[in-house]
């Protein structure tokens, strides 16, 4: 076999037979960033300074200086993030090889699940009643969660209640089953965080990120649009910033979708 | 009697809004210790520490033994009007709009006679009540007001000259997300505020007493974060012409001195909120503030900053959360500075620890929200320029004048 042709591929783009669908909620002061009892450290909402605007300031150019956490808007997880990935090699965003921002996914649908139960959790069972329909995850995919959640705004799409947030998420066996036996690249959700809204009161807490990261796979998080993948054939590109010992940071993310013309 | 004030109309769009005109008038720098009384609402004048004279106007020396010793102390402020004229015409273009205007000569029981402004329910010959107060262009000057309180009482048009009465105007309270912003809306509202803006952040994120804030009477919600340049921008490009008194009711109150905390997110996330917040608002809302301060009944008169009384001295337990509010503290001064070229007044409220969450282990006597909502509109009724609300801010206050390194040690032992 010869080399894979790019021309090729950058010609199905432009033609539309691969469609690039931006999973992307754009970075704005008010998007909700996670939150933690007050008397912890909190992660940085997106903010923006007026640089200059074509004015005394900068007479012939705009630009802004901008400033988030590592963490706001929809962004990337590396193993670093979580303390079972603290002593891993290549686990922070400017070591993990680049090759690594690039893989297929297998979107599992629980929109409906989710819908009716803001605290859903994903099952083994889940899983493999959708490996039924669509094949055995191929190994290092990532595993995206569609719950719709990302077309809910302001206090719903958060769902902070007095006992804290209630948004979907997976469950802890259903991590280690992915991570173990489907060698996960890592998950994706369309809530802020990998894990469900309660996830502090499950054993561990934070399944998502403990095992996860533990054994050194990603996390993608507010991530939109994924109503409009299918089930498997996608391929995300979701490379974060390179910042040096960088737990994690916000970023682009693209489906490559390829289109059947009937 | 005078006549009740009418709720102003809404402003005819083809009229031209009136450059703020400020009264003339040059004072010497003894005569700043009048200054400092009007801030505050004290009647003080100068007292000969060596024959006891009353003096006035202030002086360098006493004009009745020549001491050099005269400190201001307080004064009875009762007297009688001798004599009263009304000017009419007036080459001063801040009169000149003002007209007819009311001047008199007071005789003080405690000695001097003084030249004062008048209430509209004072006549001559009666007993009249002395005080001090700040006018348009930051000068002290005095007003006489009747022996008694009468009906409507502050409607009377030279008196609400000098004062930042919320009765009719339209309020900014820029954290309704706080025990003290919910108790400031609804103490504006009590003193018949026409409606009261109330800044909410994060409108995702559900807070105490918010049931309560959305029902109080003329209250509308706006969405405000404080930390966000863009989000004052745009509620000031959507409200500002229609506030007269801002309220900044921001808190970020944490615990700890420098070395205690660890690296800079708390810091940074505390002068965001207070000293940058400050500047945004400043920066939003000033300009349009300071064009409107002549702008009718409800015109632009008041910018009030809520202050540690640990911005004056720092209490280490609270070390660089009493940092920034030394920052807004002198933010709030130059604010003043900038401010009085539009007739607009800076109120800053100090106040020790409140009766609310973040200095639940400190011991009482601490101010509850309710407490210092009622003190800032006292104060806005009054146009004073500073106010020090309960026993602690009264107490640093104090100690602050005899001895300040003294009280720099109490406080950090
Ligand atoms: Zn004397």
């Amino acid at each position: 076999m010869g080399a894979p042709d790019l021309l090729a591929f950058a010609g199905a783009v432009a033609a539309g037979d691969i469609e690039v669908v931006d999973l992307t909620h754009t970075l704005s002061p008010d998007f909700p960033t996670i939150v933690m009892p007050p008397e912890l450290g909190q992660c940085a909402p997106f903010r923006m300074e007026e640089v200059s605007r074509y004015d005394e300031r900068g007479s012939a150019w705009y630009w802004n200086n901008i400033s988030m956490g590592e963490h706001t808007g929809t962004h990337f997880d590396a193993p670093v993030h979580w303390i079972s990935g603290k002593d891993l090699a290549n686990n922070s965003v400017d070591t993990i090889p680049a090759a690594n921002f690039i893989a297929p996914a297998a979107v599992i649908d629980i929109s409906r699940q989710s819908a009716a139960n803001a605290d859903y959790e994903l099952t083994v069972a889940d899983v493999t009643a959708w490996e039924k329909q669509h094949g055995r995850i191929p190994p290092r995919s990532w595993v995206l969660l569609r719950t719709d959640w990302s077309k809910k705004i302001g206090r719903d799409y958060v769902n902070m209640r007095e006992d804290g947030q209630h948004t979907p998420g997976p469950c802890p066996e259903v991590v280690r089953f992915l991570v173990e036996e489907r060698d996960l690249h890592g998950l994706g959700t369309e809530t802020i965080g990998t894990d469900a809204g309660q996830a502090f009161h499950f054993n561990p807490p934070y399944p998502a990120h403990y095992y996860m990261h533990g054994k050194g796979r990603y996390g993608l998080q507010c991530l939109a649009n994924l109503d409009l993948l299918p089930p498997t054939g996608a391929v995300i590109v979701a490379a974060p910033l390179k910042i040096r010992r960088g737990s994690g940071s916000p970023l682009r993310v693209l489906a490559l979708v390829p289109r059947s013309h009937a | 009697m005078t006549r009740p004030l009418q709720r102003p109309k809404r402003k005819d769009p083809l009229k031209k809004t009136r450059v703020p005109l400020l009264p003339q008038g040059v004072r010497s720098r003894t005569a700043l210790g009048l200054t400092a009384a009007a801030a505050e609402g004290r009647f003080r004048l100068q007292v000969c520490a060596d024959c006891a004279a009353v003096i006035y106007p202030p002086r360098d020396a006493c004009p009745r033994c020549l001491s050099a010793r005269l400190p201001f102390r307080d004064v009875d402020n009762r007297g009688t009007l001798l004599a009263e004229t009304t000017i009419r015409t007036s080459t001063d273009v801040y009169f000149r709009e003002r007209m007819p205007w009311r001047i008199g000569t007071v005789q003080l029981d405690a000695g001097p006679s003084i030249v004062a402004h008048l209430h509209g329910d004072l006549r001559e010959g009666e007993r009249t009540r002395l005080q001090l107060k700040i006018d348009k262009s930051g000068q002290a000057i005095a007003m006489a007001l009747p022996a008694e309180d009468t009906p409507n009482m502050a409607d009377d048009p030279q008196w609400r000259e000098l004062t930042c009465d919320p009765k009719f105007r339209r309020v900014l309270i820029t954290d309704g997300r706080t025990a003290v912003g919910q108790a400031l809306a609804e103490a504006v509202s009590e003193a018949g505020a026409s409606v009261i803006f109330v800044g909410v952040a994060d409108p995702w994120k559900p807070f105490p007493g918010e049931g309560r804030l959305r029902k109080i009477e003329r209250v509308e919600i706006v969405a405000l974060d404080l930390t966000d340049t863009i989000s004052v921008n745009e509620c000031a490009g959507e409200f500002a012409p229609r506030v007269d008194i801002l309220i900044n009711t921001a808190e970020y109150v944490r615990t700890g001195g420098l070395i205690d905390r660890k690296g800079l997110t708390v810091a940074r996330e505390e002068l965001e909120m207070r000293y940058f917040g400050l500047t945004r608002l400043a920066q939003a809302f000033g300009p349009v503030l300071r064009a409107r301060g002549a702008d009718g009944v409800n015109s632009a008169a008041a910018f009030v900053n809520l202050l540690s009384v640990y911005a004056l001295v720092n209490w280490p337990a609270y070390g660089a959360f009493s940092a920034t509010e030394a920052a807004c503290l002198s933010a709030a001064q130059s604010l003043r500075a900038e401010l009085r070229q539009g007739g607009v007044k800076v109120l800053n409220a100090f106040f020790g620890p409140l009766e609310t969450e973040w200095y639940q282990a400190v011991p009482p006597p601490k101010v509850a929200p309710s407490a210092l909502a009622r003190a800032v509109v006292r104060a806005l009724q009054q146009g004073l320029e500073d106010v020090f609300v309960g026993d602690i801010a009264e107490d640093i206050r104090a100690r602050l004048a005899v001895d300040p390194k003294a009280l720099e040690r109490e406080l950090g032992s």
